[in-house]
């Protein structure tokens, strides 16, 4: 499904991706983990087509991506930082990307409902506090039904109820054979959700697989400790 | 395209800015009416105030535009739309909600005063021309500069500075080349220098149109005795337009190959 193949990255001096070859072609949750700056959100980036790899190729479903844009009609995907237009209110956001999306069956009451923001439906979006924008931003991510789903940070800011409905959504939409890519830094999160880690190092793939192979890897009974144990290996 | 123009029009039509801005014409309009009680002056006036104010405010608005909606272009960079879409939408809206205001805002006390059976209409209606292109030409040099920083504080010094060497130095400069170079045939060399700011150009461009020689300048003199007031009028026209093109494209170009 993802067949990501060499794809090398600098920002000025700085190389953040140093030949990343990743290949996902099976369901379920992956999670991108790795410390900060390590190049998850350019990768994510690189696969949206936001950041234009310096070298390298990222095919989905078989197809190049590079300079196309319509295959992000079959891509969901939560930005880390939620800041949307301040003068449209949540409503008019919601039937905007709507009606910029080609599939138009999306299933935003159900969502808007989970998440409790009737009350905000009118309300300007700059008047909004950051968990209500990163809700709104869940909203607008999960309510169209592809079959990748991209997901940066998805926890920044949520309250706890919040929280444990994202996690209840993101179980969903695997049980409906989706892919799912997450990155985040909340290590019990991961734990609990992913079926399979994908650990950046230092621009390239250190680690693929699942969570029991990463503690038996680094002889590690813990998964938080285990992904210490690679770290500080590198940091010194 | 026209979806990202739509929303990013509909957004800044219902900021206060937008509203400050009209009034602040609808405003100068009247009061330059009621003072002067002659709608040739009245333009005039307006003319001098224009070519200055609207870079100004169509570089400030662009530049502030382009930063404020930053994260929200990264959303849409995430939805399947052509970037060329994205940027050309957003970059139509800032200039042509500006435009309205420009136009709407002088328009309606020029109406009330009853232009439309004065035969300054067409020096009117070239001025609210020009006042659009200028509009269409700073937003767009805005958006280059913006995208090419990514530090909002350079963003504007650039902007600033921009406006600053177009409307102000740039005149500074080019009289005192004159000065300095008397001696010597500066037909073209002015002609020239002339044709490289769509501020000059815009106003040479009304003042050709209006036919007063003596606000005319020593470029606005040469380039009627160069070109006559027909071509000089087109080809200050169609300079115009080639200054709102060309930077268009750069920013096209820098979109299409820029990280978010």
């Amino acid at each position: 499904m993802i067949e990501v193949k060499d794809i090398h990255k600098k920002f000025g001096q700085n190389k953040v991706l140093e030949g990343i070859d990743l290949t996902i072609d099976t369901k379920g949750i992956f999670a991108v983990l790795g410390p900060n700056g390590s190049g998850k959100t350019t990768l994510i980036k690189s696969i949206l087509g936001m950041v234009i790899p310096d070298k390298g190729s990222i095919h989905l479903d078989g197809k190049a991506i590079q300079g196309e844009w319509n295959y992000r009609n079959n891509i969901d995907y939560l930005p880390q930082i939620a800041n949307f237009p301040g003068n449209l209110s949540v409503q008019e956001l919601i039937n905007m990307i709507k009606d910029l999306r080609s599939n138009k069956n999306a299933d935003d009451q159900r969502l808007i409902e989970l998440f409790r923001l009737e009350p905000f439906l009118n309300k300007k979006l700059s008047n909004l506090s950051g968990g209500t924008k990163q809700k709104v931003n869940l909203v607008l991510t999960f309510m169209f039904d592809s079959q990748l789903i991209i997901l940066d940070e998805p926890t920044t800011g949520l309250d706890p109820i919040a929280h444990i409905r994202l996690k209840q959504l993101i179980n969903e939409e695997k049980a409906k054979g989706k892919t799912i890519l997450i990155t985040s830094h909340i290590m019990s999160f991961v734990e609990e959700i992913s079926d399979q880690i994908v650990f950046i190092l230092e621009g390239k793939i250190y680690f693929k697989g699942t969570i029991p192979e990463l503690k038996s890897k680094t002889n590690e009974s813990d998964f938080e400790h285990a992904i210490a144990s690679i770290l500080t290996a590198s940091y010194a | 395209m026209l979806k990202i123009l739509k929303y990013s029009f509909y957004d800044l039509i219902r900021s206060r800015w937008s509203y400050v801005y009209f009034l602040f014409y609808l405003l100068m309009g009247f009061v330059l009416l009621f003072l002067n009680n002659d709608l040739s002056k009245a333009v005039i006036t307006l003319m001098n105030i224009i070519i200055v104010l609207v870079p100004l405010i169509g570089t400030i608005f662009g530049i502030m535009y382009y930063y404020n909606s930053k994260e929200f272009t990264e959303l849409l960079l995430a939805q399947p739309i052509k970037r060329s879409s994205i940027f050309m939408g957003q970059y139509l809206g800032v200039a042509l909600s500006l435009s309205m205001s420009l136009v709407i805002g002088l328009g309606i006390p020029f109406f009330v005063y009853g232009i439309n059976t004065s035969v300054a209409i067409w020096d009117f209606g070239l001025l609210l021309v020009s006042g659009s292109m200028l509009t269409l030409i700073f937003t767009s040099l805005a958006f280059v500069i913006a995208l090419k920083n990514e530090n909002k504080i350079k963003g504007f010094g650039y902007a600033i500075l921009l406006w600053l060497f177009m409307a102000v130095i740039y005149d500074g400069l080019f009289l005192m080349s004159l000065m300095f170079f008397e001696d010597y045939p500066l037909d073209k060399f002015s002609l020239i220098a002339t044709l490289l700011n769509p501020v000059d150009l815009s106003r040479v461009l009304i003042l050709l149109k209006l036919d007063i020689s003596a606000l005319l300048g020593y470029t606005g003199a040469v380039f009627q005795q160069f070109f006559g007031t027909r071509l000089g009028f087109f080809l200050s026209l169609f300079m115009l337009t080639v200054w709102f093109i060309v930077p268009t494209f750069i920013m096209q170009r820098i979109a299409m190959k820029k990280d978010f």
